[in-house]
């Protein structure tokens, strides 16, 4: 396939975004209001509103500060305003993002109000986003990109199309350089023999199965009311023909592809450090805290494999749907970005459908708004581990 | 190629998914076997929707459902050739 040429903006620490967002981040919930006013006044910034960032303590707090932080430094971002109630916790997470070099600033609105710190932020905001606006794209290479995986909405068709066609992908462009993630903790389960036999090193492998092993306790065994046969697969899953948690994993588990190991097992929202490559992270299954996660770890571009019709988008990180569901092009063909459909006739091979993801990746990474894209899903769920104090 | 009715991954897989929309009991069903691009023919004993399975042979209950060439769950009801496969007569063995 001839290759077409890639571009994007390279950020101040050598990393490759594939858009050029300002993003007005609330540190906490309080803020969502402040964040949401100034986005209004000026325009071509964005809120990210989301429910959590008070009395939060131990793992559950470093999560919080780790995602937020790390969607501030992800390289789709050119320049962020943090808005918090207070100036400390604020602070850290202005200087965590600021740790990549580019332009951040903090506003908090206790001995303000909401209306000074709306002003504030958005003189503040104007000038980042018309700094931002005279920013250029650049040719840049395959290897510069880093690209996850999650699927949702899954059906028998994803096992069979979908997920194969993101794991041909990987097959083709991690030798090329990029770096790629999945995850999906319980959704492994049926599978973990296959998942563990994939890890680089048989250090990494204990790691993950002690990750996967921490999950079914910790959460599944000590919440459970039931077999989960009501969750997980999910009613849509069922409808679908998945029939078993053991069905839904090792379809699921077909986005790795068939040539790469991973090269280490992340916490939530932890960016890989071991150079170019396959990476698994601990993420929920469901799709928008796992695709949160994803972009706070530093992906610039997400495939999302579906079969029944997942609609999820991210506000910072173009999302692709793929589909070789032929009802749910046929029905929902708004949120399709690649139909795979023909794999079911064989009328097109696994080889060909990932030929057809990694055009549409290029596409989209020069700039093609995606289906989520265009219909404004921008669903950013952060993932809370416990109760606050 | 004509399109099939029915894709099975794996050789050993005894439950194979219906890959078209309002496929109706008693259609002789072309099927395909993923893995080496072998073909066969089923007679499927009912309506079952796209993406569901059927039996490719008949199972009895305490069986083991293979799709992938895997464990993916256990037969709890008898199963005969081409009847559907799902919630109804299968289950998890985990959880």
């Amino acid at each position: 396939m001839a290759s077409k040429q890639l571009t994007g903006w390279r950020r101040e620490n050598g990393r490759v975004g594939v858009r050029n967002h300002v993003i007005i981040l609330p540190l906490d919930d309080l803020s969502n209001a402040a964040c949401e006013a100034v986005a209004h006044n000026v325009k071509g910034t964005m809120a990210l509103p989301h429910a959590y960032g008070r009395l939060q303590f131990g793992e559950d707090l470093e999560l919080h500060f780790r995602t937020l932080i790390g969607t501030g430094a992800n390289p789709n971002v050119a320049a962020v305003i943090v808005i918090g109630i207070e100036p400390s916790w604020t602070g850290r997470v202005v200087d965590g993002i600021a740790k990549t070099g580019k332009p951040v600033e903090g506003f908090w609105i206790e001995q303000h109000g909401d209306i000074n710190t709306i002003a504030a932020a958005s003189r503040k905001a104007k000038e980042l986003v018309q700094w931002a606006s005279e920013l250029t794209r650049e040719p840049i290479e395959i290897g510069d990109l880093w690209v996850s995986t999650k699927c949702g909405g899954s059906d028998t068709t994803t096992d069979l199309a979908s997920c194969p066609a993101v794991g041909n992908m990987y097959d083709k462009w991690i030798p090329k350089g990029i770096y790629g993630v999945f995850g999906e903790t319980s959704e492994i389960t049926g599978g973990e023999h296959l998942c563990k036999a994939r890890a680089a090193s048989p250090e990494i492998a204990e790691k993950w199965y002690a990750m996967w092993k921490a999950y079914q306790e910790d959460v599944i065994e000590a919440h459970k009311t039931d077999d989960l046969s009501d969750s997980q697969p999910t009613k849509g899953n069922i409808l679908g023909g998945l029939t078993t948690i053991e069905e839904k994993a090792l379809g699921n588990l077909e986005k790795m592809g068939h040539n790469s190991k991973f090269l280490d097992a992340l916490q939530p929202a932890e960016a890989p450090a071991k150079g170019p490559g396959l990476y698994y992270m601990d993420t929920s299954s469901a799709a928008a805290e796992c695709i949160t996660l994803m972009a706070a770890g530093g992906y610039v571009i997400h495939t999302f494999p579906t079969g029944q019709g997942n609609i999820i988008g991210n506000p910072i990180v173009p999302v692709i749907k793929i589909t070789g569901n032929p009802r749910t092009v046929r029905t929902m063909s708004e949120h399709v970005d690649v139909d795979v459909s023909g794999v079911l006739r064989r009328e097109m091979t696994i080889d060909e459908a990932g030929d057809a993801l990694i055009e549409n990746i290029t596409r989209t990474a020069n700039g093609r708004l995606t289906c989520a894209e265009a219909l404004g899903h921008r669903e950013f769920v952060m993932t809370k581990l416990y109760r606050s104090a | 190629m004509s399109i099939p009715h029915l894709l099975v991954h794996n050789r050993s897989d005894n439950v194979g998914v219906v890959v078209v929309e309002d496929l109706k009991a008693g259609t002789e069903m072309f099927g395909v076997i993923t893995e080496d691009n072998s073909s066969f023919h089923l007679v499927t004993r009912a309506d079952v929707p796209i993406g569901h399975k059927v039996a490719l042979r008949d199972l009895k209950a305490g069986d083991t459902a293979v799709k992938y060439g895997e464990d993916v769950g256990k037969i709890i009801a008898d199963v005969k050739m081409g009847e559907h496969v799902h919630t109804h007569n299968m289950k998890t063995k985990r959880w």
